[in-house]
């Protein structure tokens, strides 16, 4: 009878309660924000450490392993229209596909474009790991080689030229005047020609249209030539001593 | 009457009394209530901190450090939420190798509460994401991607609400526009719907039928695309909504020496805030609560 009674009160009360929040709501009197750089002042939790560790050390023993040497940082923010993080990445990609699509077509690659956003990460001064390749190029991305028309090249220059990205190019040299206005096209030392088709080496993400890059969405063929590439870039380093690629006149301003 | 009854009895109106005291004074007089939000954007899969020889970020971020921080303030405020605004996957080896395993492990670890998608949470499909939502202990939230039509229908939410020391909290989620950005055969047939109106609806059942006291948006927008206005962003997002207090960001990895103060429709102010990216930083937002009677006197003091 007693335990009958409490309950009652119990809930006459919560529900007076209840209502009078109801009728007080709350506000918000005061905001602050910051923000807290997680460096080496923290010391790591071991359960997180300890979680970690099985999955850290079997990508180690891969990643680690030296392929090559670079003379400086490379990123893709030290130059206007050509960088030197995109020149080398586009270099490399000249070179590793088309030894594939020869093998593969009997014909060479003309030219290759990539865009700016694909390069996630500068490469350091020093050692350059398989680690480093991973780091620039994360994503699953295949090369491809397009087939396009020389009307279309057109548009892709036009494209680089406005768009006020360093989009990564090789075997493509553009010179432009102070009014951005073309002033001279070479593709792999020789002139443009409007009249011919070209074979340019790009990723499959820029095919299917990725980084508004739509003028490759027309192409009369796009050949994946099943190659990764991250795995051209980590080919590529296995095979030289130094990386020697730098901002140079692919691309210029004329002013 | 025997004895065990009676102090059974006396504790059963002791905790009463407890609890009546505690509710009377929660409502009488109510006292400042503290609410913190932890948040973290576009971590990319950084695990581990950069190296000390990193040219850019040395020795900065790793999420065992984090988890640190993150209770330390948990212990200092039990009535902490702690978000992720997208772009969770993809950037370090770790996602090439485990898919995202580890890096939905670790953040149920440090007891995250939700996510928004970004478009890099596609970079292995819906299904790659579905395949490691089990690791998952925290929602995915979204409300302008429709899956219905995809195999992660019934796994994301447009929202969430929690309570905190009696304050509720709202969280909705926004993603950015996916043709152009994600090839069509990772995200499939999730649809893309108009974030501003998504945000003024989910917002207004935020505020009008669920009730929150307190509105947060995670949104991987991204901060500011000045000069294109056909692109969605946080800074133009703020200034249309009305019940929002927070847009929590992420896609451009936007450093800010503080969080922006922007007026939303209603002329109060709404917060923007982004971390950079790689788990280099952790945001924290304080509110404050009262009363609403003093408010109106006082309006709401900023201090960033």
């Amino acid at each position: 009878m007693n335990i009958l009674k409490m309950k009652h009160f119990v809930i006459f009360i919560t529900t007076i309660c209840f209502t009078s929040c109801k009728e007080n709501p709350v506000s918000i009197q005061q905001v602050k924000g910051k923000q807290i750089a997680i460096n080496q002042s923290l010391q790591a939790v071991d359960s997180i450490e300890n979680t970690i560790e099985p999955y850290r050390d079997r990508l180690t023993a891969v990643m680690d392993s030296v392929l090559t040497f670079s003379p400086n940082t490379y990123t893709k923010e030290d130059g206007k229209l050509n960088t030197s993080a995109g020149n080398l990445l586009a270099d490399l990609i000249l070179v590793q596909s088309n030894k594939v699509f020869k093998m593969r077509t009997g014909k060479e690659v003309d030219f290759v474009v990539l865009n700016h956003g694909g390069i996630r990460s500068i490469i350091s001064k020093g050692d350059v790991t398989v680690r480093n390749a991973f780091e620039v190029m994360p994503f699953e991305n295949y090369i491809a080689v397009v087939e396009i028309q020389g009307r279309a090249v057109r548009n892709l220059i036009s494209f680089l030229i406005e768009s006020n990205r360093a989009h990564p190019i090789a075997g493509l040299q553009i010179k432009i005047d102070d009014e951005k206005k073309l002033v001279e096209v070479t593709i792999n030392g020789a002139p443009f020609d409007e009249n011919r088709k070209y074979y340019v080496a790009t990723s499959d993400y820029l095919v299917q249209g990725g980084d508004n890059m739509g003028f490759f969405k027309n192409a009369d063929t796009a050949i994946v030539i099943d190659y990764l590439v991250r795995n051209a870039m980590i080919d590529y380093f296995g095979k030289v001593d130094t990386l020697n690629a730098q901002v140079d006149d692919r691309f210029i301003q004329l002013r | 009457m025997n004895r065990r009854n009676f102090l059974s009895r006396t504790a059963a109106a002791t905790a009463f009394t407890g609890l009546g005291g505690l509710a009377l004074h929660g409502c009488g007089q109510f006292g400042q209530k503290h609410i913190t939000i932890l948040h973290t954007n576009d971590v990319h899969s950084h695990i581990d901190p950069f190296p000390s020889d990193h040219s850019r970020h040395p020795n900065l971020g790793g999420i065992s450090r984090r988890a640190a921080l993150v209770s330390k303030i948990r212990d200092e405020n039990p009535n902490t939420l702690l978000f992720d605004a997208g772009d969770i996957f993809q950037g370090t080896p770790y996602f090439n190798f485990y898919g995202g395993e580890l890096e939905f492990k670790l953040m149920s670890m440090l007891k995250y509460d939700a996510a928004t998608i970004g478009n890099h949470d596609f970079d292995n499909g819906v299904d790659g994401l579905l395949a490691q939502l089990p690791h998952a202990k925290f929602e995915l939230l979204s409300a302008n991607y429709d899956f219905s039509n995809t195999v992660l229908n019934g796994f994301v939410k447009p929202y969430q609400t929690y309570v905190r020391d009696r304050i509720k909290i709202g969280v909705y989620g926004l993603g950015i526009k996916l043709d152009g950005l994600v090839t069509k055969k990772l995200y499939k047939e999730t649809k893309y719907l108009n974030p501003y109106e998504i945000a003024l609806d989910i917002e207004r059942k935020l505020k009008e039928e669920e009730n929150c006291d307190l509105i947060v948006c995670l949104s991987h927008l991204g901060y500011d695309y000045k000069g294109h206005p056909d692109r969605a962003d946080d800074v133009t997002l703020a200034s249309k909504t009305r019940h929002t207090h927070l847009i929590i960001g992420g896609h451009t990895h936007t450093f800010l020496d503080k969080p922006t103060v922007r007026n939303n429709k209603n002329g109060n102010p709404v917060l923007v805030n982004q971390v950079g990216c790689y788990g280099i930083n952790l945001g924290r937002i304080d509110f404050y609560f009262d009363d609403a009677k003093e408010v109106a006197a006082e309006g709401i003091s900023i201090s960033v």
